[in-house]
């Protein structure tokens, strides 16, 4: 689903190496060339990128959680099998950016490990609850759409891996957020309580779609070295205008009201909204968000639970490899 | 405010596919229950494309029968509206997931029980229920072989894997006769082509069962002993809580559109 404006680049440990490569490696992504994974790249860039995607990928794993709420209650067998069809998505983006994550030299068991541990971060977005079908339709429309945005430049990211997977999750997050505004729309021209139902959830979850972009740009650190090497071609607060303007004629439409009473237009056509709440931000990336717990406790679940059948498949695979060679000794 | 259930005219044909569409519904509620929390990725993504495939066989099933019946109910009406006394699967696919091995041996025995009932029913005369089986072949084909890959693994994998793999046969064997059940709604339309007669299917499904389990390193039960009930809306305890669940939303707001 989504990476996270958590991305902050490694400058401060970035070991002064051979100076001809460093610029050599520079100059090509001034010219907009792709990094390869067996290209040299300075290891500030590798660590920068290992730590953004893996994030990205726990995202992905993660926000599995919050709509698979859902899955088992669907209103209906044709959402039923959209929302299951959509979180099967989840799943391979997030096994397609392990994977991208790997060309760096990581492997996908110690990312995991990172995770579980609490060690490395996944979008805060995930730890807040789904407490109605109408959730469902505003994490498709916004956080969905959110994640597009964030995107959409990342398909010309200077790493060649995660470009081209930023392309591929790109087109079906495309199709998850049309699919969400759809369940908004139902929803906006049903009876008064679906349309409650709708307010309501657009209500809770606004705020913190906003805060998916990162912290405001002041703040936001390193950024200047991700956007020499292209990882990061627009701001957070950029991203985030961008997302507001193109939302706010959205709601328009479906006849809610974005819950923001100091909302205005100003003179150049862009949305102006009221200032973020940076402490629960602050708060939801420390632990305390409404469901960090639920989160970590059921992937931990899932992972020990798990450790027995991942135990046979490898006890499997061994034993069936031994008899192979010995028939093949005979 | 609840909403009533609807009522059913169970002609033999509408008899014949609600029960058919209610065990790949309810199979592939089991499996979305997956969805986020299996052993590993590739395997959450498996067990949700299964999910996927008989959620479809379902849609397309309720819609036949509602089309047969042709007294205004649709494919969400007898999914969201029918009470555990009118649903009509098998035993075996209502019974929890439990641990992996207990929702890959019952997907198992099913799956190496569907195959061969789809492939026989392409040659149905009826010709949307031989379209049905023509597409729901192809996937349980892929389904029995996922399985049986995963019952070698388990089997002969670790001394714990063999044990669970083992408990959930020994479990779920007494819910395999129910497959091969026939009533006398059912005659006639084995007697007119529209049917396979299931009973038939049995030694060749017995044949692939035993042989897998054999590779597996597991062993297939003494005991003969079957349950019965599910075809005529006696169920576990289970069902009426999946149900509960399935049909919250369209029994907490009667009559909305979602």
């Amino acid at each position: 689903m989504y990476t996270q404006a958590l991305n902050t680049s490694d400058a401060d440990d970035r070991h002064v190496e051979d100076a001809a490569r460093a610029a050599a490696f520079q100059a090509r992504i001034d010219a907009e060339e792709r990094i390869e994974p067996n290209d040299w790249m300075p290891a500030a860039y590798r660590k920068t990128l290992t730590r953004q995607i893996s994030q990205h990928a726990h995202s992905e794993i993660v926000g599995m959680l919050p709509e698979g709420n859902w899955i088992t209650r669907a209103p209906s067998l044709r959402r039923k099998a959209a929302l299951l069809a959509k979180v099967q998505d989840e799943c391979g983006h997030g096994l397609y950016l392990y994977a991208a994550a790997e060309t760096l030299g990581a492997s996908r068991e110690e990312l995991v490990d990172l995770m579980l541990s609490g060690k490395a971060k996944y979008s805060s977005i995930f730890n807040y609850p789904t407490l109605t079908w109408a959730d469902i339709g505003v994490i498709g429309w916004l956080v969905d759409g959110a994640a597009i945005m964030n995107q959409i430049p990342l398909c010309r990211c200077s790493y060649g891996p995660y470009a081209r997977a930023m392309i591929r999750v790109g087109k079906e997050e495309s199709f998850h957020q049309r699919q969400g505004y759809e369940i908004m729309l139902t929803l906006a021209r049903g009876s008064e309580e679906q349309k409650a139902m709708a307010q309501d959830a657009l209500n809770r979850w606004w705020w913190p779609v906003l805060m998916m972009f990162g912290p405001p740009d002041q703040v936001s650190q390193h950024s200047d070295t991700s956007t020499k090497w292209k990882i990061k071609r627009f701001s957070n607060d950029e991203l985030r205008q961008k997302f507001v303007d193109a939302t706010v004629p959205q709601a328009q439409y479906l006849g809610l009201t974005i819950p923001d009473p100091g909302m205005k237009q100003n003179a150049e056509g862009h949305w102006e909204y009221s200032s973020i709440d940076w402490d629960e931000f602050k708060q939801v990336l420390a632990g305390n968000g409404p469901c960090n717990r639920d989160r970590l406790a059921a992937r931990r679940k899932a992972h020990d639970e798990g450790a027995w059948v991942r135990e046979a498949a490898q006890a499997y695979a061994e034993k069936r490899k031994h008899r192979q060679l010995a028939q093949a000794a005979e | 405010m609840a909403i009533a259930s609807i009522s059913v005219s169970e002609t033999p044909l509408v008899l014949y596919t609600l029960r058919r569409a209610d065990d790949a519904l309810i199979l592939g509620h089991r499996l979305s229950e997956w969805c986020g929390h299996a052993p590993m990725l590739e395997e959450d993504m498996a067990l949700a494309n299964m999910g996927l495939d008989l959620l479809g066989q379902a849609r397309e099933l309720y819609s036949y029968a509602a089309k047969v019946e042709g007294r205004g109910n649709d494919e969400d009406k007898f999914a969201y509206l029918r009470d555990v006394r009118q649903y009509r699967n098998l035993l075996l696919l209502e019974q929890p997931n439990g641990d992996f091995a207990q929702t890959m041996v019952r997907q198992f025995f099913y799956s190496a029980y569907a195959d061969l009932y789809w492939r026989a029913m392409m040659k149905s005369s009826d010709a949307t229920l031989a379209a049905i089986a023509a597409k729901s072949e192809k996937e349980s084909a892929y389904h029995l072989r996922h399985t049986s890959e995963w019952m070698v693994r388990l089997g002969d994998g670790t001394e714990e894997s063999h044990a669970r793999a083992q408990a959930a046969i020994d479990h779920l064997w007494a819910f395999t006769g129910e497959m091969f059940e026939a009533d006398a709604s059912e005659r006639g339309l084995i007697d007119a082509g529209i049917s396979v007669d299931s009973a038939s299917l049995r030694p060749q499904w017995l044949k692939t069962v035993a042989d897998v389990v054999d590779e597996a390193t597991l062993a297939l039960p003494k005991n003969d002993w079957m349950q019965q009930g599910g075809r005529d809306g006696r169920h576990s305890e289970h069902l009426g809580h999946l149900l509960s669940e399935l049909q919250s939303m369209q029994r907490t707001f009667p009559g909305a559109a979602w």
